[in-house]
């Protein structure tokens, strides 16, 4: 309690000094939108989970790649919608991002993170998986983690989209999206994302979609109101 | 850069490594100033490497496959799996520090000192310690890492427990709990289930240690040598660490078993021999169906 109350104020402290309360999202206007593609999105094969039966019977309905999450109108699913410019630079949540390998699938399948926030990656399966995250920019490494172990708890310094992959169930494969700002979001399976809490001020909102691409708009925000924002990738066959 | 891997019967691979070692000469002539160093000065023990000193010897001995900037790419890797090591991203199988952090000087002599079997990585041992720090400072500089970031802290070994039946039951039990076999087998032929689709960072195949023939590893030859592996893992493979999760005097169960799967006598192997003699039937498979012993 008292800490809470130590640590508002010394958002208030900051926001006044920055003028920006970055991790504070509760006030502020919101850019919310549709992420949609055009052209024809690659079909998503089916996977065969049968060599790990532990996982294979989690699943009563087919499990499909995960790369392009197409609906119906054209939307587009887990695409990282983030501030890639404009705002003072936001502080790093205190609050940890989880990651979890749960019927031999990432949950989720892209997640954005601050640099520097606190990862936090689970394994709930009956079965061994190895974290493998295949960064360039951050050094690279490559942890077992069997049924039953601790979580694993890291960081990542610089911003960077991270292939994930687990070697031993290569069907497995997500992101790890570390960004320079906590103001980021992924789109729902309808398509529509939402990213409150942002002071008035110029940005620039970027959409990240690991096999389309990227694509950036500006938008300004004047007070509390929602500014709308659609965006459409491109697809591309693979 | 070509996907198409070549496979290079040893007796070529010598005569290949007589052809890259005739062509890096020519390269050292052909090749301009010296490059500004990032990292220092490369302490090992009492031998300081110099990154200028070793420029010279990098060009003649080892850019044919390193290539001139360190990335792997020198004119003869092309010809080469699994390819040279690209030093700009400092990712290092052999380190005696945890996954993703920079190994220690000393390891990186060991490396180059031991060469890498089943590769084309040569031994450099007939070359003056001295050239071998001078190189070692020299390859530090093609990535930035060593600029900002310091060699890991070493995995400890405690030292080695005593072998017995008991030590390799229970390593053989770790070797079904953590599922070691799912890539190197149920018998360490490095044929499990999930071998054939293994890719490294690079996206080249990569295989699983074969226990079966295999006698000394590409990260060393003693038991702590194989402690070291697993606890550290291969960075830059699908091999990875199991330092969270194997601890202390465990460790040593599982070398001990590691080593009853080796085509040579150990201690190990002999007092496993002669266990299964008169046991075989209490054991249950190691695999899928399995739960160790
Ligand atoms: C004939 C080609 C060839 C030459 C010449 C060569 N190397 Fe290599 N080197 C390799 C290959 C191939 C690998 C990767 C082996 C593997 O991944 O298993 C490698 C890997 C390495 C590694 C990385 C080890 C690790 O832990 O990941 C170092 C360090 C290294 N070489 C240093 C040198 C130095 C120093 C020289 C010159 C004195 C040299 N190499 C000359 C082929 C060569
Ligand atoms: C996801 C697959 C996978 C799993 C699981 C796995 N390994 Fe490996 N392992 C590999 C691959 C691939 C290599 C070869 C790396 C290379 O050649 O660079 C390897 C290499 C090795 C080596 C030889 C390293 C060297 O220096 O030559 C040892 C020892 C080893 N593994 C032990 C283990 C043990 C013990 C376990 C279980 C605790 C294990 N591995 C689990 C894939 C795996």
């Amino acid at each position: 309690m008292h800490m809470k109350i130590a640590a508002s104020v010394a958002m208030c402290a900051l926001a006044t000094m920055a003028l920006v309360p970055s991790t504070h999202h509760s006030a502020g206007g919101t850019v919310a939108g549709k992420v949609t593609y055009t052209g024809t999105a690659p079909k998503m094969k089916q996977i065969d989970m049968a060599k790990e039966p532990s996982c294979a019977k989690q699943h009563a309905t087919p499990v499909m790649n995960e790369s392009v999450v197409a609906g119906e109108g054209n939307t587009l699913g887990d695409v990282v919608v983030y501030i890639s410019a404009g705002g003072a630079p936001s502080a790093v949540p205190s609050t940890p991002v989880t990651f979890e390998q749960k019927g031999c699938q990432y949950l989720p399948h892209v997640l954005p993170m601050q640099a520097g926030q606190q990862l936090e990656i689970k394994n709930d399966d009956q079965t061994s998986h190895n974290i493998h995250p295949m960064s360039q920019v951050n050094p690279e490494w490559n942890k077992s983690q069997p049924p039953g172990a601790p979580p694993i708890q890291t960081t990542y310094a610089k911003p960077e989209f991270i292939p994930v992959k687990c070697n031993v169930h290569p069907w497995m494969h997500g992101y790890f999206a570390v960004l320079n700002t906590s103001h980021s979001t992924v789109s729902g399976s309808n398509g529509t994302y939402s990213l409150s809490g942002l002071p008035p001020g110029k940005y620039t909102v970027t959409a990240w979609q690991e096999r389309f691409g990227t694509q950036s708009q500006e938008v300004t925000i004047a007070g509390s109101e929602t500014a709308k924002l659609d965006f459409s990738l491109k697809a591309t066959e693979y | 850069m070509s996907r198409v891997a070549y496979r290079i019967p040893s007796i070529t691979a010598s005569i290949s490594f007589l052809l890259i070692a005739a062509s890096a000469g020519v390269a050292q002539t052909i090749h301009g100033l010296p490059r500004e160093g990032r990292g220092g000065d490369t302490k090992v023990n009492t031998r300081v490497g110099r990154p200028a000193a070793g420029k010279q010897e990098y060009t003649r001995y080892c850019a044919g496959c390193h290539g001139d900037h360190g990335d792997g790419v020198g004119e003869n890797a092309q010809w080469i799996e699994p390819r040279p090591r690209d030093f700009t991203q400092a990712v290092f199988k052999c380190r005696s520090t945890l996954s993703g952090s920079l190994p220690t000087d000393q390891d990186l002599i060991n490396t180059v000192r031991r060469g890498i079997v089943n590769s084309n990585m040569p031994q450099w041992r007939p070359l003056p310690d001295q050239m071998q720090a001078d190189l070692v400072a020299y390859i530090k500089t093609f990535s930035p890492r060593w600029a900002t970031e310091k060699a890991g802290t070493p995995v400890e070994i405690p030292p080695e427990t005593p072998v017995t039946t008991e030590s390799i039951l229970a390593g053989r039990a770790m070797f079904q709990k953590f599922e070691c076999w799912k890539c190197h087998g149920t018998a360490g032929r490095g044929d499990g289930p999930s071998a054939s689709s293994l890719t490294d960072s690079k996206d080249q195949p990569i295989h699983p240690y074969d226990f079966t023939t295999g006698t000394r590893f590409k990260c060393g030859t003693t038991n702590a040598d194989l402690y070291r592996i697993f606890m550290t893992g291969l960075d830059g493979t699908p091999m990875a660490s199991f330092a969270d999760n194997i601890k202390g005097d465990q460790g040593w169960d599982l070398v001990h078993y590691l080593r009853t799967l080796q085509p040579i006598r150990t201690p190990e192997s002999i007092l496993w021999k002669s266990w299964l003699a008169t046991h075989a039937s209490e054991l249950k498979p190691i695999g899928p169906e399995s739960g160790g012993r």
